[in-house]
């Protein structure tokens, strides 16, 4: 059973410490939610943890340290699903999700029938066979978050990052596309890491939850555990009332009435 | 959707590039059996066909018709197709790898340093067969300074860090040039006619010096035409899966300015060719590299051979200069295809 093990994951920004030193470990078939502030080093460790950027500390999977790897080695273990990802004006989403084989593809050759097969599959799977041959530009929002899952899920990684995943998402959609994450996490086994603002959500859909502030963990555990009204009050500035609700705790805002 | 399904729509797509391919024979055709001479153009075809190994046809002209064609008219065809397809390709490349649609194939300053290099070799009256190899040198050494100085920026050089250092190099060997040529004025009608562009030839010389290069730099680009398509999502993603970014690019902008430096080094600054062909191919085919690249390709040699072919017979007595051609008839062109363009894919 792989695991991701990260320790000590520290981060600069133009000679500025972002990330203090991470401690994290997340079995396969679990889901990590990382909650924090706006600034507290979320993508950051998103980008850390998928090597997309330089970091200190490290990062295992299954026992493996990643940093000896090459780029394609760390493609085919850890796909990263962007907040704001980059969409080619006039791509199909065919070819969009095509990309996702990149690692499985050697440099100097092109896509098998097998790469073809693999994104029909996830297209299948994901409800976006119909819009195959369709610019992903022209799809809506849900559409869109789903297309990029796909890709990511043709990548055959068996770690999935999620920056926050439901931005620009309305509600519906944003609940249709968690759902989705935690149907694949459990049918395929992966460890999912993802950042999420919204704390309900993060407390539903995570089995854990890990608060990030300026950098350093400064809670972490089940949800109950970590989704407290004075922590939210004190590291988000925010005051609100957690009520007991079917699937874990429900955190309401409420008006600071003065 | 079935599998099934999938080749089929691949299968439309592979038209194109047979298409681009009828456009180019139409083209090379064109160019061989028009021109001021009134050679018989069935005999032109001909005697073309004549020196393909195992072929032997007589065509009927006489020697001086023959050496026309042979010595003239095929050499000057086969060398438009050759910086036409090697420009545009480029040009595809550069805006591909630099996700920048104003990109052309003289983004990092191959126009610059040809340009210098050529003047260099023009006011200094050096021997006329210098001016090619030093427009070639001061092209590449443009492009490794742009590079070089994009590297001070440090491990966070990025595309846009590298364009930015390309417009500075750019401009820098600019100044020079036009130092260079203000200071010789006697000499200023040859360096602006080096400039427009020119694809006048007598014989293959310029075909061979430009031909290895071409062919080499075609055939990384296209090698690299799946990685540009990776690429196009931006550096950070292309490296999240698996792609090495800043290696790609130097091996496309390597190819793709060994290329341009060695079009510019025997025809001049031709304008247009890069940046417009790319855009009406992927106008036509769509954004992906796959099909663009190749299209790019055959769609650049054929468009120089049309536009080489009305430099050479729209005004009698004279050449039209080719670079005033390539956006006299690409900018209409271009319109038209953008104005009856069609959501590709959809």
């Amino acid at each position: 059973m792989s695991s991701l093990t990260a320790r000590a994951v520290t981060a600069r920004y133009n000679g500025t410490p972002i990330l203090g030193g991470v401690d994290l470990d997340v079995r396969r078939g679990e889901w990590l939610v990382v909650i924090g502030p706006n600034g507290a080093g979320k993508t950051t460790l998103v980008r850390a943890l998928s090597g997309a950027m330089a970091s200190g500390g490290q990062v295992e999977l299954g026992g493996r340290s990643l940093a000896g790897l090459k780029r394609r080695e760390i493609a085919a273990e850890v796909a990263v699903v962007p907040q704001i990802p980059v969409v080619p004006d006039g791509v199909t989403v065919f070819d969009y999700v095509l990309l996702g084989r990149t690692p499985y593809i050697p440099y100097w050759r092109m896509e098998s029938t097998d790469d073809y097969q693999r994104v029909a599959s996830e297209l299948e799977r994901l409800d976006l066979a119909g819009f195959a041959q369709r610019p992903v530009t022209s799809l809506s929002g849900g559409e869109r978050q789903r297309a990029v899952l796909a890709r990511a899920l043709a990548q055959d990684a068996s770690v999935l990052l999620l920056d926050e995943p439901t931005t620009a998402l309305d509600l519906g959609h944003q609940q249709q596309v968690l759902e989705l994450v935690d149907e694949l996490r459990h049918e395929r086994g992966l460890v999912v890491i993802s950042t999420l603002h919204d704390l309900t959500f993060a407390a539903q859909f995570g089995d854990r939850i890990m608060l990030l502030v300026e950098g350093l963990v400064v809670a972490e555990g089940s949800p109950s555990e970590v989704l407290k009204a004075d922590t939210v009050a004190t590291y988000f500035g925010a005051t609100v009332d957690i009520v007991q609700g079917r699937d874990g705790p429900v955190v309401l805002p409420v008006r600071v009435r003065r | 959707m079935s599998v099934a399904a999938l080749p089929l729509t691949h299968r439309r797509l592979r038209l194109w590039p047979a298409l681009s391919i009828g456009v180019l024979a139409v083209a090379a055709v064109g160019s061989l059996v028009l021109g001021p001479a009134g050679v018989n153009p069935w005999g032109a075809v001909v005697e073309a066909l004549d020196h393909l190994p195992l072929v032997s046809l007589d065509s009927g002209l006489s020697t001086q018709e023959a050496a026309i064609v042979w010595q003239i008219r095929v050499p000057r065809m086969v060398l438009a197709g050759l910086v036409g397809a090697t420009l545009a390709g480029s040009g595809a490349a550069y805006q591909g790898v630099f996700r920048n649609p104003l990109a052309d194939p003289y983004l990092l300053g191959v126009a610059a340093g040809a340009g210098l290099g050529a003047t260099f070799a023009i006011v200094f009256e050096l021997p006329s067969g210098v001016i090619a190899p030093l427009a070639f040198a001061g092209a590449v050494v443009a492009v490794v300074a742009a590079y070089g100085l994009a590297r001070l920026g440090g491990p966070r050089r990025t595309g846009a860090t590298l364009i930015l250092s390309g417009v500075a190099v750019a401009a820098f060997f600019t100044a020079l040039q036009t130092y260079l040529q203000q200071q010789h004025a006697d000499t200023i009608r040859q360096v602006f006619s080096w400039i427009l562009g020119r694809l006048g030839t007598t014989g293959w010389s310029e075909v061979r010096i430009l031909l290895p290069y071409a062919v080499v730099s075609w055939l990384v680009l296209i090698v690299h035409r799946r990685h540009l398509d990776v690429m196009a999502v931006g550096e950070e993603e292309a490296s999240t899966l698996g792609l090495e970014p800043g290696r790609v690019r130097l091996v496309v902008v390597a190819a793709a300015t060994l290329g341009a430096a060695a079009a510019v080094a025997v025809s001049g600054l031709i304008a247009f060719v890069g940046i417009i062909v790319p855009h009406i191919a992927r106008l036509v085919v769509g954004p992906s590299h796959r099909r663009l690249l190749p299209v790019s390709l055959i769609g650049g040699a054929a468009f120089l051979m049309v536009a080489d072919l009305v430099a050479r017979t729209a005004q009698s007595g004279g050449e039209l200069p080719i670079g005033v051609v390539t956006a006299f008839v690409g900018a209409p062109f271009f319109a038209f295809i953008l104005a009856s363009r069609r959501e590709v894919g959809a």
